[in-house]
């Protein structure tokens, strides 16, 4: 394709010079008393926060290693000065990851270390005061938690876990954000971050599959509650009504279809998005991966998979072994009894990517990619699959399934410039609990980085069409591509493609 | 003995005691604070030899600072890799005795002071010109980089510009640090200066950055296999919760 006539843009955002506090303000909403003590925090900033703060740090560092080896090791070297698309997006110094840190750190060092209490200010340490605090809300909810810093960081230093451990702090002295600890809620007492109860799902499921009819002729279907399926697919509930996540879904159900494999929802674990990973707090967290557990046991299934969504995957793939038994190679009662119960011969979770990818590898699906041809197709890594998961079990295999699995469905696909994807791909600006209007200004300096790599392959390739794999990534882009003068509907879910391209040959009901 | 070796003999002492002392306590601690979740970083490794390559690129070739800026990379791999060099080119004084002929094969590595004080230059500059580096270093990021300047400023003025102290008593002195068999220090001042850092050094290590070496070999990011779906992790914080579930 011929660039001659369009601007040539650089392959990165360029590194600005730093500006003070161009960020500062009062952070995202914060949660009502009532959102708080859902979650068992307290209600509002306790009288004497500052020693409750300083005990819940002494915890968090002696419970986890992260922690206590993060706040030592870090020899400010500068190497992730320049990684963090919010930094990037902003130029606020407290939005490079070693800044953020130490907003952190400098409490840690004043309280827990020799020089810090009696040489704070050789070595920056300080007290935890009201102005601290209020950097600690701010800046701490601007992270994403995406972990790009830490693939540069010498020492392996993630800053997600420094921002983890503050939100965590912050719950506990009173100091919560409403976005996520309201979704939290909603998670809690109905089983999806959208507070969609049991009749609503169905009847979405219903209308669904009658759309699936009406374009295709054939009967797939999208079955939720049934016992002793073979799949229990766990997807995001923005999967059931948002675009355009939902034509993922549709392509989810399509796959299943071909491939005969029986499958079901669950009404009870309708989620597969975890905040509680957002909020640092393991015993939330674990709240979450107990619903899919107990669903996974009532159901009967063999195996359990997650649809499209970043997080998700990242808690699944890496933290539901631990939390909830969830996975193999269990040596203790509790996990054995879900685990004797899953399907060894297959990965436990495994992702939809994975799923299909196997089907294809197996020729078990026909695709007529023509169907895509009107597609210039390019794909963003979502950070947590990219950075805390992998697919398929082979090297690099979380960024090799994915694209094979376009490739398939699609004859156009080209990446983004390489600083921009894989291992060293930039967040879509929305993630770690922060897609939320109340911090939009953030969200749109943030998606920066990626809106430049996403230019440049449009004017170099003509790419038109953005795919992903996190629910987060598909509603944040749909929201802030217009600010940079794209298409919001170039956004797809990867399987929307599958979606499009499969040629359903089963036309008869699934098999049971 | 002179006052001042009796002095800086004590402290060289302190400064091994709080160095042993401070530096087990934190690598005891980094050992048993536990591990609750699986948080390996991407490149990660899929199995046991994966983590040790890992290890191998990360210490010895610095490769995620490759990756991350290449006048880093540049500066503070010579600089560390000069260290070592100079390690052991200095371990000649320290040993006691009759000295293994190796050890005086490392008379070259002497050369290593001039990529050590073009790293350690390296790293001042950036921490005084780049706005974001500036930004972040407190006074005792400088005051490190300076202490090692000095440091190597007045080794090379010794080596270099025939400044030499008297080699057998430096060796009498160092040797004798390490066998109890304490003589007089050399009598020139720029021996003095240029030892007396090197302990301070020593003694700050377990409360200063410095910790960073300890650190790395305990980074989950780095250290641990990822294998999650394959092996259950479960710290003994976490099992507890289970207690009542089995």
């Amino acid at each position: 394709m011929s660039t001659d006539n369009q601007i040539k843009l650089p392959t990165y955002v360029e590194t600005p010079s730093i500006r003070r506090d161009s960020m500062a303000g009062d952070g995202p909403f914060k949660a009502s008393v009532e959102i708080q003590n859902n979650l068992g925090f307290p209600g509002e900033k306790v009288d004497n926060w500052q020693e409750v703060a300083i005990n819940k740090m002494a915890e968090t560092k002696s419970k986890y290693k992260s922690v206590q080896v993060f706040l030592d090791s870090c020899m400010k070297c500068g190497a992730c000065t320049d990684k963090c698309h919010y930094f990037l997006g902003t130029a606020d110094p407290k939005n490079m990851p070693v800044a953020r840190q130490d907003l952190f750190r400098s409490v840690y060092r004043r309280h827990f270390t020799f020089a810090g209490k009696y040489f704070p200010r050789l070595v920056g340490a300080k007290d935890l005061d009201e102005e601290m605090l209020d950097d600690w809300y701010n800046y701490f909810h601007q992270c994403s938690q995406c972990r790009r810093c830490a693939v540069f960081c010498p020492s392996g230093i993630d800053t997600a876990e420094i921002s983890m451990a503050a939100r965590e702090v912050m719950n506990v002295i009173g100091v919560g954000q409403k976005y996520t600890n309201q979704i939290l809620g909603k998670v809690k007492k109905i089983g999806n971050n959208l507070g969609m109860p049991e009749p609503a799902l169905k009847d979405t499921l219903l209308d669904l599959e009658e759309e699936i009819k009406d374009d295709t002729g054939v009967d797939v279907k999208l079955p939720i509650d049934i016992e002793n399926s073979e799949v229990l697919m766990v997807s995001p509930s923005a999967d059931f009504f948002a675009e355009p996540h939902i034509d993922g879904l549709i392509g989810y159900a399509k796959v299943f279809h071909e491939s005969g494999v029986s499958w079901t929802l669950s009404s009870y674990a309708s989620e597969a998005a975890n905040f509680g990973m957002f909020i640092g707090n393991y015993d939330v967290m674990r709240e979450g991966a107990l619903r899919i557990r107990k669903a996974a046991l009532d159901l009967n299934v063999k195996r359990v998979i997650i649809g499209e969504c970043g997080h998700a995957w990242r808690v699944a793939y890496s933290f539901w072994n631990t939390l909830s038994g969830i996975g193999g190679g269990a040596e203790d009662d509790y996990a054995l009894r879900l685990q004797d119960q899953l399907d060894s011969n297959y990965p436990q979770p495994q992702h939809m990517i994975e799923f299909t990818y196997d089907l294809i590898k197996n020729n078990k699906l026909t695709f007529e990619k023509s169907n895509n041809d009107h597609r210039v197709v390019t794909f963003h890594d979502s950070c947590n699959v990219a950075r805390g998961s992998n697919m398929g079990n082979i090297e690099n295999g979380q960024f090799i399934l994915p694209r094979e699995v376009i490739k398939a469905a699609c004859n156009n696909f080209i990446d983004m410039p390489k600083n921009t994807i894989k291992s060293a791909t930039f967040c879509c600006g929305g993630g770690g609990g922060l897609l939320t209007d109340d911090l939009i200004d953030l969200r749109i300096k943030g998606a920066k980085p990626r809106m430049h790599a996403l230019r440049k392959s449009e004017q170099e390739s003509g790419v038109n069409t953005l795919a992903a794999i996190c629910a987060i990534c598909k509603s944040q882009f749909s929201k802030v591509l217009p600010n940079y003068d794209f298409d919001p509907y170039m956004v797809v879910s990867v399987h929307q493609l599958v979606s499009d391209a499969i040629v359903l040959k089963h036309k008869l009901k699934q098999k049971d | 003995m002179s006052l001042i070796s009796i002095l800086l003999i004590f402290f060289f002492y302190i400064s091994t005691l709080i160095f042993i002392s401070g530096l087990s306590y934190k690598i005891i601690q980094y050992w048993n604070t536990p591990a609750p979740l699986k948080i390996p970083i991407a490149p990660s490794a899929l199995d046991k030899k994966g983590v040790l390559l890992r290890y191998f690129r990360e210490i010895f070739l610095f490769a995620s600072l490759f990756k991350a800026n290449k006048w880093t990379w540049l500066f503070g791999w010579s600089f560390h890799l000069a260290l070592v060099l100079l390690f052991f080119r200095h371990l000649v004084y320290f040993w006691p005795g009759e000295v293994p002929l190796i050890l005086y094969k490392t008379e070259p590595f002497k050369y290593a002071a001039y990529p050590l004080i073009f790293g350690l230059l390296g790293l001042l500059g950036r921490r005084l010109f780049v706005d974001r580096v500036r930004y972040i270093s407190a006074p005792s990021d400088f005051l490190m980089l300076i202490v090692f300047i000095f440091i190597a400023s007045t080794g090379m003025i010794m080596t270099f510009a025939n400044n030499h102290p008297n080699l057998l008593m430096v060796k009498n002195f160092a040797s004798g640090l390490i066998t109890f068999n304490w003589s007089e220090l050399p009598g020139e001042i720029i021996f003095l200066l240029h030892i007396f850092p090197v302990f301070c050094l020593i003694a700050i290590f377990p409360i200063s950055k410095l910790l960073h070496a300890p650190g790395i070999f305990f980074s989950p990011t780095l250290n641990q296999v990822d294998n999650a779906r394959k092996k259950r992790h479960l710290s003994d914080w976490a099992s507890k919760k289970e207690d009542d579930l089995k």
